[in-house]
């Protein structure tokens, strides 16, 4: 076991640095560099020779292939370069806002397990009902939410209409404020749970090995317990985990809708004026978290499924 | 007998539905989505004169969603095609291929799911600026990974095939095979996941027009009206929900669309989920 | 053996409710199994043998359902029994092992765990001398090293050696009547002899009834006193296992018999017999739905095309 997770994190190593390559080359061979747009505010001209200095301040002068050696050498020391903005280390900015976003990712993907997963089960065992019927018109009405729209409706309703919740902000990490963004987050991948959930449920049901545990003489609610639900979530962590990681990704809209202090809202920040190597820390980290959540996958997935092990 | 795919209907029916909007949209209202603004009617209710109210600048809400059917349409459609251009080529030459060339579009491929597509999309936005061009380009790029592994991986089971072979034998050349004989074999499922493709196409669009980095205001982006929304939703509701209904209709016609070709083109499929 | 039957079947039909006698799958099948007597079911693939067998234990699939007649297991209506009573009977007294070995494991458990479910369910234990059971139960079919085996998963396992954990389970609370639906069809030549020798052993040893259902006549002459065929979904013939062979009455079996290859045939050239082909008779359900009967309605011109397929 302890094997097996060491060798799936070193799996992750190439990949991540062909990301870091990938984002590398995307932000260095455009054309329209920070300093250009840092002072191409639209009424003064750029005077060339403070452009000069400022990219050489920054290192931007350099050859492209000593700035990505220059990079990489970095990233293996966990640094990830300067804000242009505020001249802090990138890795402190992102630090500063980690905290906030993993708080909200956690939060949105318990919310769509808690409610998704029982949803799609009793959606399965009993298929063709009402419930089934609805829970499935939800689920793909869910998938086609814009969910910035959804919280703005969130917000809307709850926030300024009935005042029970209030409408954004982080509210110093109070509880009450991540009621709705955590909601909005979440139901995406609620739906799609709810979904793999029934179609797992359906399909184990079918299986032989369920006719056997009822020619055992086991009742309907213990062919569940003990054959069902297993089998079933190894089909759906899979799902949770895909989920999971892209949760970060998701999260920039929300956290922008509803001024959440997390590395999402910080990515568009520095997007909009062009802060590069804060973006490109952002993305590093957003791509670290994908890789993690599914490296615990494997590892869960293992644990659960003594197939997998083998090989 | 095959059971009545209400999926199909009911998602060709409302993607149809926002396809005649977004072509008849002159047709279909009197005002000009972007210079008809009038501060006197601003934030004006749905009534008989406004379907849909007004915005902050006293333009026809209803007008608006109608034209930005149009970029929603455009932006999702293109670079859906532009991704599946990517995806088929790249997927069906390298298992035809094979050796380094596929190993590097299997690496690429890997790289491309770890980045969040929106987050990818968000960074050639933040490179190319704001418009629809970067749109296409920023959304064409960063969503053909699955497109990709599909064909890669029927053209793997489609080569050892005998009319594969036969045509090799005939003497046509590689590129002639691939079109000719191994992308027909391939429609059905590349069909499902690019109708899927556009509802996620449409839904990035609306994200990032969102954020300030798609369609720049005044154009009618459903995203960007819905950014403009954001401030007035204590005094104009209206104009934050038709937008978003309109998000919603297109993104659920298009993912019933794929959902209804997929049970029509794969009954197994149908057996398993429904 | 004089006693009264285990097994009395009375004219039993199993079909679609709503939907007509005429349209029954399985027609007024009857026949009766005495304690401790092994009984066979012959047929060809969708003859209505597994069908029979499974309605024995109400583990009939939807829409399926018995719609007359009478099962009578030791002079009572196991039709009238409540469903906990029939889960109560259902591996304890009567018991069941299936074709595919492969399937009819959970992947997920250990093989010891599903054998210590039986004691679990039927006689009370706890998990834990369940399990010490368990052993005993892999030791009595000859599993080698079965202090070891009860923590093998399914997939480590060869499918003689699943189909013998599988025949561990049918037998753990030494049931009276052992239903055996095909139980080597998927196995290696080489083992299939191995398994029914196994069973023959186990339960002529233990005094329990077998129903065994194959589409081969030679492994039913090797275990059973005696045999019905079924064809269509009708009981054709039921007779001593020796008096078919000798004297074959309904030309179904007639046709079965002769299809069957035999050694040293003078027939032919160098014992390249021809084998007798069995002309396909109209069925005359043509309403009924095809994916019932589709197989039953076309004739089996070669036996051996038909070895792989099963019930």
């Amino acid at each position: 076991m302890l094997r097996f997770t060491i060798r799936r994190l070193l799996q992750v190593i190439p990949t991540l640095l062909a990301v870091a390559l990938l984002i590398f080359v995307i932000f260095s061979v455009v054309p329209g560099s920070f300093a250009s747009s840092l002072m191409a505010d639209g009424r003064t001209a750029a005077d060339p020779e403070m452009l000069a200095r400022l990219n050489e301040q920054f290192g931007l002068d350099k050859p492209l292939y000593l700035r990505f050696a220059d990079y990489i050498t970095g990233l293996a020391r966990f640094d990830l370069g300067t804000s242009f903005r505020t001249r802090e280390p990138v890795l402190d900015v992102i630090n500063a806002r980690l905290w906030a976003s993993l708080k909200l990712a956690v939060a949105a993907m318990a919310f769509a397990i808690v409610v998704g997963v029982p949803l799609g089960f009793i959606a399965a065992l009993r298929p063709g009902s009402l419930l089934d019927s609805v829970t499935m018109i939800g689920a793909v009405s869910g998938l086609s939410l814009p969910q910035f729209w959804l919280g703005l409706l969130l917000m809307y309703l709850f926030a300024l209409v009935l005042g029970w919740l209030p409408s954004f902000g982080y509210g110093g990490g109070s509880w009450r404020y991540l009621i709705l963004p955590a909601i909005t987050l979440g139901v995406t991948p609620l739906a799609l749970l709810a979904r793999t959930t029934r179609a797992g449920v359906l399909e184990i049901a079918n299986e032989d090995f369920i006719r056997t545990a009822r020619s055992k003489g086991m009742s309907e609610a213990r062919v569940v317990r003990w054959h069902l639900v297993r089998n079933v979530m190894v089909l759906v962590v899979t799902t949770i985990g895909l989920q999971f990681g892209s949760m970060m990704g998701q999260a920039v809209v929300i956290e922008k809708l509803f001024s959440w202090p997390g590395i999402g809202s910080l990515l568009v920040d520095s997007v909009s004026i062009r802060d590069t190597p804060v973006v490109q820390g952002t993305i590093l980290v957003i791509v670290v978290w994908f890789l993690l959540i599914n490296t615990l996958v494997d590892i869960v997935y293992a644990a659960i499924d003594p197939r997998i092990k083998q090989t | 007998m095959r059971r009545f795919n209400l999926n199909l209907w009911l998602g060709g029916g409302l993607v149809l539905l926002v396809c005649v909007g977004a072509v008849f949209a002159p047709l279909l209202t009197s005002f000009d989505p972007v210079f008809d603004a009038n501060l006197m009617y601003a934030e004006e209710p749905p009534d008989a004169q406004f379907w849909f109210g007004t915005d902050e600048q006293g333009r026809d809400v209803y007008t608006r969603v109608l034209y930005g059917a149009r970029i929603s349409l455009t932006v999702g459609i293109v670079s859906q095609i532009i991704n599946s251009v990517i995806g088929l080529s790249l997927g069906i030459s390298a298992a035809y291929w094979g050796g380094w060339w596929d190993d590097l579009v299997n690496g690429l491929t890997n790289t491309m799911l770890a980045v969040p597509s929106l987050i990818f999309a968000l960074a050639i936005m933040a490179i190319l600026g704001p418009g629809l061009p970067s749109l296409l380009i920023a959304l064409g790029l960063t969503n053909w990974s699955w497109t990709c592994r599909i064909a890669r991986s029927s053209t793997l089971s489609l080569k050892g095939q005998g009319y594969v072979l036969a045509a090799r034998t005939l003497g046509y050349g590689d590129i002639r095979i691939m079109a000719t004989q191994l992308l027909p074999n391939m429609v059905g499922p590349i069909l499902v996941i690019s109708t899927l493709g556009i509802g996620a196409a449409v839904l990035a669009e609306a994200a990032l027009s969102f954020l300030g980095l798609g369609i720049r205001p005044p154009f009618p982006s459903w995203g960007s009206m819905l950014t403009g929304a954001r401030e007035l939703i204590v005094i104009a509701p209206w104009a934050a929900v038709f937008p978003g209904l309109a998000i919603f209709v297109t993104v659920l016609g298009f993912n019933l669309l794929g959902d209804g070709l997929r049970d029509l083109l794969d009954p197994h499929m149908r057996s398993r989920t429904a | 053996m004089s006693d009264a039957p285990l097994l009395d079947l009375r004219n039993l039909h199993v079909g679609i409710p709503g939907r007509g006698a005429p349209l029954d799958i399985v027609r007024d099948v009857g026949f009766t199994i005495l304690p401790g007597e092994a009984f066979g079911l012959v047929g060809e693939s969708g003859s209505g043998k597994s069908l029979t067998a499974l309605s024995l234990i109400r583990l009939l699939k939807k829409p399926l359902a018995v719609s007359g007649g009478e099962i009578l297991f030791k002079g009572e209506d196991l039709r009238n029994l409540s469903d906990k009573a029939m889960r109560r009977l259902r591996g304890d007294r009567i018991a069941m092992i299936f074709q595919e070995p492969m399937t009819a494991l959970n992947p997920l458990k250990t093989v010891g765990r599903q054998i210590a479910e039986m004691f679990v369910l039927h006689r009370g234990m706890g998990w834990g001398e369940a399990q010490k059971r368990a052993v005993d139960a892999l030791a009595s079919v000859h599993v080698p090293a079965p202090e070891e085996r009860v923590r093998a998963y399914p997939f480590q396992m060869s499918g003689g050696m699943r189909q013998r954990v599988m025949i561990a389970i049918a037998l753990a609370c030494d049931p009276d009547l052992l239903i055996a639906d095909e139980p080597t069809t998927a196995l290696d030549v080489t083992v299939q002899d191995e398994v029914l020798k196994l069973i023959a052993e186990l339960c002529s040893a233990r005094g329990t009834a077998v129903l065994l259902i194959s589409h081969d006549l030679g492994v039913i002459a090797n275990m059973c006193q005696r045999v019905g065929v079924m064809y269509q979904g009708r009981l054709v013939e039921e007779r001593d296992t020796y008096d078919l062979f000798a004297d074959p009455r309904h030309p179904y079996t007639q046709g079965l018999l002769g299809a069957l290859p035999r050694l040293g045939s003078r027939h032919g050239e160098a014992g390249r017999q021809r084998l007798v082909d069995i002309d396909g008779m109209i069925a005359d359900r043509e309403s009924l739905s095809r994916e019932f009967c589709s197989e039953a309605r076309n004739p089996v011109r070669d036996p051996r095309q038909r070895a792989g397929g099963g019930a």
